[in-house]
């Protein structure tokens, strides 16, 4: 009875999202405000009914009722709690509602708080949500319907993929979803301000708390896709630009360039235009990795071509909106007004070298991913674009970009002096050489490259201080007077600096544990022991241990110090599911610092020898802190109360002072 | 990738995805990615074979290198790139051996041909026509918002001249 209930609640979303879509329109086309305030009147609703058809498919889960197909698939009542829960959307008809719940958490939440809006601008975003709503939920109920029932209700599930259950999956979608489809307000902002004909300063001003939080939100997100990646799959890589993974970098990074080209588009009125074009690049690219990853054209094109419904849908929604959007763009944008001219050297001109390199960045992301689709579509021809390929065109986009980061903040507006900011970055500059010279004192066989990275990481670091630095006059004036400085400073001051400053520890991160990491492969009978970098491991012996739905084969280790002294023990499993037959590897880490010892094992053979892997991996934790600390930055920025309260309306508020004087 | 038995179509979205699917195929193997029987005694010679593998794709996984793979055909493509450079072949002879034999599939990155032109073209072609862009609009925008300014009328260029001659 629930499920039907659930599958009722989803078919009244439809039917309201396309009142929503429609209605509104109309009246804001004949300024009829009854019709416009029905928009957020129709977002609330469509926000109730698609939670209810969400907690239904997650009461189905709880109560584990297998006579539901999607439960029957994904499910198993041994499982605990949280990954019955999670499981909700470790599938595709799941992550689907959970696309469609966030959609319209997002639509509901500018219904309530957009008080502030202009009521036709708000009208016509929420209609645009409302299209995107009923194209996702009319894919979910024609293509992928989680509520469908089985006739004879089998007993037992058939277990979520084992791979999947892991702490991490209950966040990492979420986040990642919150991101991509955070992205939509500003896609609906933008084809809104196109409809109307006219944008200003104040559309920044509006937009860009979304942006930043669906930024905000795909940064961890990502982090979290990739720290899973990390102790999941059992040898310890962090990024492998996989086409997946790609698909939500393309987004980030286009996501990246909005969030500052919109910086310009609220201080001084310029690049409107453009910045329009990054909203709606920023969502079609959330929507083509969606296709990428929904449609099954990445396993492979002859996967697409065996059961292209699901794909042919996903496209035309993808065709139908990204195209539409472009084609209004095309349209409308020129007519649009544009703002404030700059010197190239300028806070401005800072920024728009930042959109320039992400862009093409993006591009060139967008291209690698593709490229193979497109030359075996055409050619038949199969090449492979893989890690290689990115880090050789990435890197050389990616490096100018952060030796300006520092520089930017440092610009004045309109017209800015590099001489001087050069000179305020000093300190900075040499600090990362040092570094670079410590490197190459230290490393033993490295990367030559890898000491100029360690370079760039501290010089963006360092910068990021010299940034704060400058703002609070600290060191120049007395301390108090400073710290008074630096707390009247505005917080997006302090989370732009802060989230500079994660960055350069991300890339820290990075370049170490590429450049220095070390491993051990051995087979080890027990009691015989294996070095790597200063820590000695022995191989105790293997002991089993049941879990709520495994088995596991768990190898005990001890870790001394190389000089002798007992430091802890790593305890990396084989872990056996025998609901599918499967088994997973489950690492072992112990934290030194920012740095980790990662120890996975094989199968231990008849004799009691096991394979292990052993790696050392140097400052990795750099790379997740760095995510998070722009996450921090981010929030800090978006609880500035400039952003939050939004543009004042001078207007009306001036010609009613007016008429009272 | 029917490798597995027990592993079903069952991903979660985005990162996860589609590497759930990949990994757990992965998963059943007992291997791991290079073992140390593969190994070859000489640490040089191993170094240059790990940096080969790396830039060497596994044909039936899913974008993994052989050098992180744990299929059976990874193993042997590692076991024939370490029997290559043991017989003395030059990096560059072992990868054109399995281009030779595979296709340049096996290859993660892409030699530059007339076919991948457009892919690594791509980047500097973006920067380029970027900053093409920006010029051109720059351009246009300066002198929309000073049009007169660069033509002087006969009338002007006279009563100019006469104020330059004026001047001691």
């Amino acid at each position: 009875m629930i499920a039907e209930l659930g599958h009722y609640a989803l078919v009244l979303a439809l039917g309201l999202a396309l009142v929503q879509g429609s209605m509104p329109i109309i009246g804001a086309r004949g300024n009829d405000t009854a019709l416009m305030t029905m928009a957020s009147a129709t977002a609330l609703a469509q926000f109730i009914f698609v939670s209810a058809a969400f907690a239904a498919l997650g009461a189905c889960y709880v109560t584990s009722d297998f006579s539901v197909l999607n439960v029957y698939e994904n499910s198993n009542s041994a499982m605990p709690l949280l990954y019955r829960l999670t499981s909700i959307w470790g599938n595709h008809e799941g992550s689907m509602m959970l696309w469609i719940l966030i959609l319209a958490v997002f639509g509901a939440l500018v219904a309530a708080f957009g008080n502030n809006l202009p009521l036709r601008l708000k009208t016509n975003a929420l209609a645009v949500q409302a299209w995107i709503a009923a194209a996702f939920e009319l894919f979910i109920l024609l293509t992928s319907n989680p509520f469908l029932r089985i006739a004879d209700a089998p007993f037992e599930g058939r277990d979520l993929n084992p791979i999947l259950q892991d702490p991490g999956l209950a966040f990492h979608p979420p986040f990642l979803y919150l991101g991509y489809v955070g992205f939509s307000i500003a896609f609906s902002f933008a084809i809104a301000a196109l409809l109307e004909g006219r944008i200003d300063a104040a559309w920044a001003r509006w937009v860009r708390p979304w942006v930043l939080g669906a930024w905000m939100c795909l940064t961890l997100g990502i982090a979290g896709g990739s720290f899973w990646a990390y102790y999941e799959l059992g040898w310890g890589g962090f990024w492998f630009w996989d086409p997946v993974e790609n698909a939500s970098l393309m987004p980030w990074l286009a996501g990246t360039a909005l969030l500052h080209s919109a910086v310009v588009m609220e201080k001084r009125g310029a690049l409107k235009v453009w910045t329009i074009l990054l909203a709606i690049v920023a969502f079609s690219l959330s929507l083509i990795g969606t296709f990428l990853v929904r449609s099954g054209v990445l396993t492979s094109v002859h996967a697409f071509a065996t059961d292209p419904r699901r794909g042919i849908f996903i496209l035309a929604i993808l065709i139908v909106f990204i195209g539409g959007a472009l084609a209004l763009y095309a349209w409308r944008a020129p007519l649009l007004k544009q703002g404030g001219l700059f010197a190239p050297i300028s806070r401005e001109g800072a920024l728009v070298f930042n959109n320039l390199l992400l862009t093409s960045a993006c591009a060139t992301v967008f291209v690698g991913t593709l490229y193979p689709l497109a030359l075996e579509a055409i050619t038949g021809e199969k090449i492979s674009v893989g890690p290689p390929f990115f880090n050789a065109t990435f890197a050389p986009l990616f490096i100018p970009l952060l030796l300006a980061m520092p520089f930017g903040p440092l610009l004045g507006w309109k017209r800015g002096d590099l001489l001087a900011a050069g000179q305020r970055l000093a300190v900075a500059a040499i600090l990362a050489a040092i570094a670079v010279a410590a490197a190459f004192a230290l490393q033993r066989g490295g990367p030559v490259l890898a000491p100029f990275g360690l370079g760039v990481a501290i010089f963006v670091m360092v910068g990021a201080l010299v940034d704060i630095a400058e703002r609070t006059l600290v060191l120049r004036i007395p301390l108090a007077a400073a710290l008074l400085r630096a707390v009247g400073l505005p917080r997006s001051a302090w989370g732009a600096a802060l989230a500079h400053f994660g960055m350069g520890v991300t890339l820290f991160g990075i370049v170490a544990v590429t450049a220095w990491g070390s491993e051990r492969i051995a087979v080890l009978k027990p009691s015989e022991t294996i070095e790597l970098a200063h820590y000695r491991l022995t191989f105790d012996g293997i002991l089993k241990r049941a879990g709520a739905n495994y088995q596991d084969s768990v190898g005990h280790f001890s870790v001394r110090r190389s000089g002798g002294d007992l430091i802890g023990a790593l305890e990396p499993s084989r872990r056996m599911f025998p609901s599918r037959e499967m088994a997973t590897t489950e690492a072992a880490l112990m934290t030194r610092g920012m740095s980790q010892l990662y120890l996975s094992i094989g199968d231990a053979t008849a004799q009691g020898a096991v394979p292990v892997r052993l790696y050392f991996k140097p400052q990795v934790l750099m790379i997740w802190l760095g995510a998070l600390i722009m996450f921090v930055g981010g929030a800090l920025s978006l609880s500035d109360r400039r952003l939050r309260v939004g543009a004042p309306r001078p207007a009306k508020a001036s010609a009613v002072l007016q008429a009272a004087k | 990738m029917k490798l597995a038995s027990g592993a079903r179509q069952s991903n979660t979205f985005g990162l996860g995805v589609l590497l759930a699917l990949v990994f757990s195929v992965l998963a059943v193997f007992p291997l791991h990615a290079v073992e140390s029987n593969e190994m070859l005694a000489d640490p040089g010679l191993e170094a240059r074979a790990r940096n080969l593998s790396r830039e060497l794709r596994c044909l039936v996984c899913q974008n993994q290198s052989i050098d992180d793979s744990e299929a059976p055909l990874a193993h042997d493509l590692r076991v024939i790139v370490r029997e290559r450079l043991k017989a003395g072949d030059t990096d560059a002879q072992v990868v054109d051996f399995l281009v030779a034999r595979y296709g340049e599939f096996v290859l993660l990155k892409p030699r530059l041909s007339w076919h991948t032109l457009a892919l690594w073209g791509a980047p500097p072609a973006t920067v380029l026509l970027g900053i093409a862009l920006l010029i051109i609009v720059n351009r246009r925008r300066r002198s929309a918002l000073a049009p007169e300014a660069v033509n002087l009328t006969s009338a002007e260029e006279a009563r100019l001249a006469e104020l330059l001659r004026d001047q001691p």
